[in-house]
């Protein structure tokens, strides 16, 4: 069945990006571990983590690009569920640091003693054990966003009301975490971790198991991604994205169609999320920021939103860019992300994928000049050519 | 004539401060004169002048550091330095050289002399010429609770004419009785006394009475804190409405440019809080040319920073309307990353060139202090803000309703394409509206460059409230902006006390998105074909 979905959907850029995505997680700890430092093709660990920091964002601008590229919910607050998601991860691994604390307690993270708590809150029970953390790193942001998306789809918030309120949701989770009662850090977070899994976190090994951890459940997000847009219900999201109200007067349910992709999404986030942490050895509420959400939407619009292999493309891209700017230019990033945010919107609609689609294209033209009738398009191309109308009032 | 008339006054003013200033000199002087007896009477007589330039001399002389020089009588306030006595003037308390051991000769008081010097010093401070003055001497009795004080207070109420010092002095006097040991029908008086005061000190001193050993008074003192409770609570209730107007209000000059643009284009502008920022700035620039060039009118800078940011902000509105938005018609979703983007660049372009610390920006005059209302303390920034809104508010609905620009922009608001059709320049409209929006926010900016730092990250701290306030209030109605912004500010304020600041923020966002599910297009939606293209 699910075979049926992806040969529907697995176009050839699609299975170059998930064989490519397998080969890193293979090669890339092959290529670190087992060379010698010395050799050329040997990859330094900081570049292993760094990657695998990209792959954890390409997999939030991956949801990201379910809900916005193929519904046309522009959520301003994905990085809620990928903080959350986060959050799950930071308190398994808090709990693991175990006695090797500053204050040596053995149960109680470092924080809670000097915030001189007694006794571990009862939303921390069930963390020392890693099926339980990574159950929760899927399961709290996608019960938030099954709570928010069925009040908001259900009430018929749309377009940019919705966009705004997605980021009060992640802003008011902002707040929320700031809060030493939370039980969550307050504005410190959670850091200081020692191990994952047993494993010392610090490690070659460990942050080479984490990239390929990474990549892989990139690469399974993307296969469950193709899945679902390929499937029927994926031509009912795109016709829901294209035109609300005449999906809705057709007969279906389309609130059921948009409450199922945004909860599948946020788990996507929620799992990016936990995967991101244990790569930056740090979880602060400074991950809720609105800013964060809005800097993710921008991957996805780089790469080519409704294109699945675009935001991939897009958040290593722009997050490359990132780390070299604010290595080399601190002062310029902020003109080259916003200068990005302007050219991209302005005159790259489609983003890097739709343009290389539509070069593509050309050529091919170029070579076949006399076959009219012959143009068909794909459901992405289709996307860029009409917009998002949803919105438009 | 005018000047002269001034200059006149002034100098007449002068002159009769010089002769009090004699007066009073030649009154400490005769202190040195004569046995216990006459002292007295000279301290009575300084006591009844009420110039409380005399009581540190009176202070000195109880402490026994008044001394007269052999020579000329004259009195100083007197230290031992090395072998010999440092000299004050007792007026002026300025040092005015050393004298030996023997040229000096100290005035010599007794305990009754004592007593009677401490009432003359709480006589004095309390008929000061200053009624602030007197009221801060009752005020200081009333904590002190001090007994000695009763009859000086007795005396300076029977010569008091301002009602609102005597009623200070009336609670001091209370407050003085209850410590004393003065019969229980005294006391109860007193309690009602400090009951009407209705505030914490009065509070806290009934407590202190409920809980004291004379159990006669129990009761009037239960009864007494209940009525200051109520007093109390609505205050607080009163605190809290205007918090909240004034919180109201700084949302409402943050939002109503948002709701203008929102409402015309359908266009969240995420650069909106740096059109306030940039307002903010450009207020400071308008101060520092001020500083340097002329610093007396430094008062009226805001007044040209009104027009500049007007201006400045809204040029940038055009700009961004001209160069970006208007490519993306239709597209209000990637509007809003364009807005962003531009926003960052904004940011950054402040920071680069003013640098990422805050700046200062000066309050005018008219600005600074606070007056008081009961138990209300309102600053003037805070009450000009709320003013200053309630104007821009006003004009804005008054351009909206009468002026032709109006009634383009409402049609356009309710259907784009029949006001196209029916020859309005739709993006002219659009172009001048977006003017109008930025420069209402960089007008913003003017105001809360009073109250806030200005720094370039003023406009982010703004830009998510904004957005609330305008989803809340709905689109393209003033009136909702205005009853959203208040209601937000107000229903702030009144989470704050019991839920702290930071929750109760977090209660309001989360009540804004509960609300909306009920009402998705905000309090005063649009009706019709405009609801749904």
């Amino acid at each position: 069945m699910t075979f049926r979905f992806l040969s529907g959907g697995l176009t050839g850029g699609r299975i170059v990006m998930l064989a490519l995505l397998v080969a890193a997680a293979i090669l890339v700890p092959v290529l670190n571990l087992a060379l010698p430092e010395s050799h050329p093709l040997h990859v330094p660990t900081y570049a292993v983590t760094l990657m695998g920091k990209y792959l954890t964002y390409a997999l939030l601008a991956l949801a990201l690009d379910l809900v916005w590229g193929y519904c046309g919910i522009l959520s301003l607050g994905h990085a809620a569920f990928f903080a959350l998601g986060g959050y799950a991860m930071g308190m398994y691994l808090m709990r693991q640091i175990g006695t090797r604390g500053v204050y040596g307690d053995p149960v109680l993270p470092d924080f809670m003693v000097f915030l001189n708590w007694q006794e571990l809150p009862w939303y921390w029970y069930g963390f020392d054990v890693f099926p339980f953390a990574m159950l929760i790193a899927l399961a709290a942001p996608g019960l938030l966003a099954f709570v928010f998306g069925w009040f908001a789809f259900r009430s018929r918030v749309t377009g940019v009301y919705l966009s705004i309120i997605t980021q009060a949701m992640t802003y008011a989770l902002l707040l929320a975490f700031f809060r030493n009662d939370m039980g969550f850090g307050g504005n410190n977070g959670l850091t200081d971790f020692k191990d994952i899994l047993g494993f010392d976190i610090q490690s070659d090994a460990t942050r080479a198991g984490l990239f390929a951890a990474s990549a892989l459940a990139l690469a399974g997000g993307l296969v469950i991604a193709v899945a679902i847009t390929a499937s029927k219900l994926g031509k009912v999201l795109i016709a829901v994205r294209d035109a609300e109200s005449r999906t809705r007067f057709l007969g279906y349910r389309v609130e059921h169609y948009k409450l199922f992709v945004w909860t599948v999404s946020a788990m996507m986030a929620g799992l990016a999320g936990a995967l991101y942490v244990p790569q930056v050895g740090i979880i602060n509420p400074g991950e809720f920021a609105p800013a964060n959400s809005i800097e993710a939407v921008i991957w996805v619009a780089v790469g080519g939103r409704g294109t699945l292999v675009g935001p991939i493309i897009g958040a290593v891209l722009v997050n490359f860019a990132k780390s070299w700017f604010t290595a080399a230019l601190p002062e310029f990033w902020l003109f080259a992300l916003g200068g990005l945010f302007v050219f991209v919107t302005l005159f790259l609609p489609t983003g890097i994928v739709g343009l290389a689609k539509s070069a593509a294209q050309r050529l091919r033209r170029l070579r076949e000049p006399q076959t009219p009738g012959r143009e068909t398009k794909t459901p992405s191309e289709m996307a860029a050519a009409r917009p998002s109308e949803q919105a438009a009032e | 004539m005018l000047a002269l008339a001034l200059l006149c006054a002034v100098f007449a003013g002068t002159v009769q401060a010089q002769s009090a200033d004699d007066d009073l000199r030649a009154r400490l002087n005769a202190l040195a004169s004569g046995g216990f007896d006459e002292t007295q009477r000279q301290i009575d007589a300084i006591a009844a002048t009420g110039d409380p330039r005399a009581a540190p001399a009176l202070e000195a002389l109880s402490e026994g550091d008044l001394y007269f020089r052999q020579s000329d009588s004259a009195v100083f306030i007197v230290r031992t330095e090395g072998s010999g006595y440092a000299l004050q003037d007792p007026l002026t308390l300025e040092g005015v050289g050393t004298a030996g051991r023997r040229e000096v000769k100290k005035i010599r008081v007794n305990n009754r002399l004592r007593r009677v010097i401490r009432t003359a010093l709480g006589t004095l401070t309390l008929r000061a010429p200053d009624p602030a003055a007197r009221i801060e001497a009752a005020d200081a009795i009333f904590k002190a609770q001090d007994v000695d004080s009763i009859e000086p207070l007795d005396a300076a109420l029977a010569a008091e004419t301002d009602t609102d010092v005597a009623r200070h002095m009336r609670e001091a006097r209370a407050a003085a009785v209850l410590a004393s040991g003065r019969p229980t029908q005294d006391k109860l008086e007193a309690i009602a006394t400090i009951a009407a005061r209705g505030d914490r000190d009065a509070r806290s001193l009934l407590t202190g009475i409920s809980n004291g050993p004379d159990t006669a008074l129990h009761d009037a003192a239960n009864a007494a804190i209940a009525k200051v409770e109520r007093v109390q609570g609505l205050w607080d209730t009163a605190r809290n409405i205007w918090f909240g107007l004034s919180l109201g209000s700084v949302l409402l000059l943050a939002a109503i440019g948002l709701a203008i643009t929102f409402g015309v284009m359908g266009v969240i502008n995420m650069a909106h809080g740096e059109m306030v920022m940039l307002g903010a700035y450009t207020t400071f620039v308008v101060q520092s040319l001020f500083r340097t060039a002329a610093p007396e009118y430094f008062d009226y800078s805001l007044i040209v920073a009104l027009p500049a940011a007007f201006l400045v902000a809204g040029l940038v509105g055009i700009a961004i309307e001209r160069g970006i938005i208007r490519f993306l018609h239709d597209r209000p979703l990637e509007t809003l990353l364009a807005t962003w983007g531009v926003s960052l660049i904004l940011q950054q372009s402040v920071r680069t060139i003013f640098g990422p610390t805050n700046q200062e920006v000066g309050n005018p005059s008219f600005m600074s202090g606070a007056f008081e209302i009961g138990q209300l303390t309102i600053t003037y920034n805070r009450l000009w803000i709320v003013v200053f809104a309630l104007v821009v508010f006003t004009v804005l609905l008054v351009a909206m309703k009468a002026t032709r620009f109006g009634l383009y922009v409402r049609a356009v608001t309710q259907n784009r394409r029949m006001s196209a059709s029916m020859g309005i320049r739709t993006p002219l409209v659009d172009a001048l509206t977006f003017g109008l929006g930025s420069g209402i926010a960089g007008i913003a900016g003017v105001a809360l460059s009073q109250i806030d730092n200005v720094s370039p990250n003023l406009g982010q701290s703004y830009i998510i409230d904004s957005f609330m306030v305008v989803v809340f209030g709905g689109v393209g109605n003033l009136w909702g902006t205005l009853l959203g912004a208040f209601t937000l500010g107000i229903a702030n304020k009144f989470l704050e006390p019991f839920a702290g600041a930071v929750l109760a923020k977090i209660l309001v966002l989360v009540f804004i998105i509960l609300f909306i599910q009920k009402r998705p297009r905000g309090l005063f939606a649009l009706k019709g074909r405009a609801v749904d293209a």
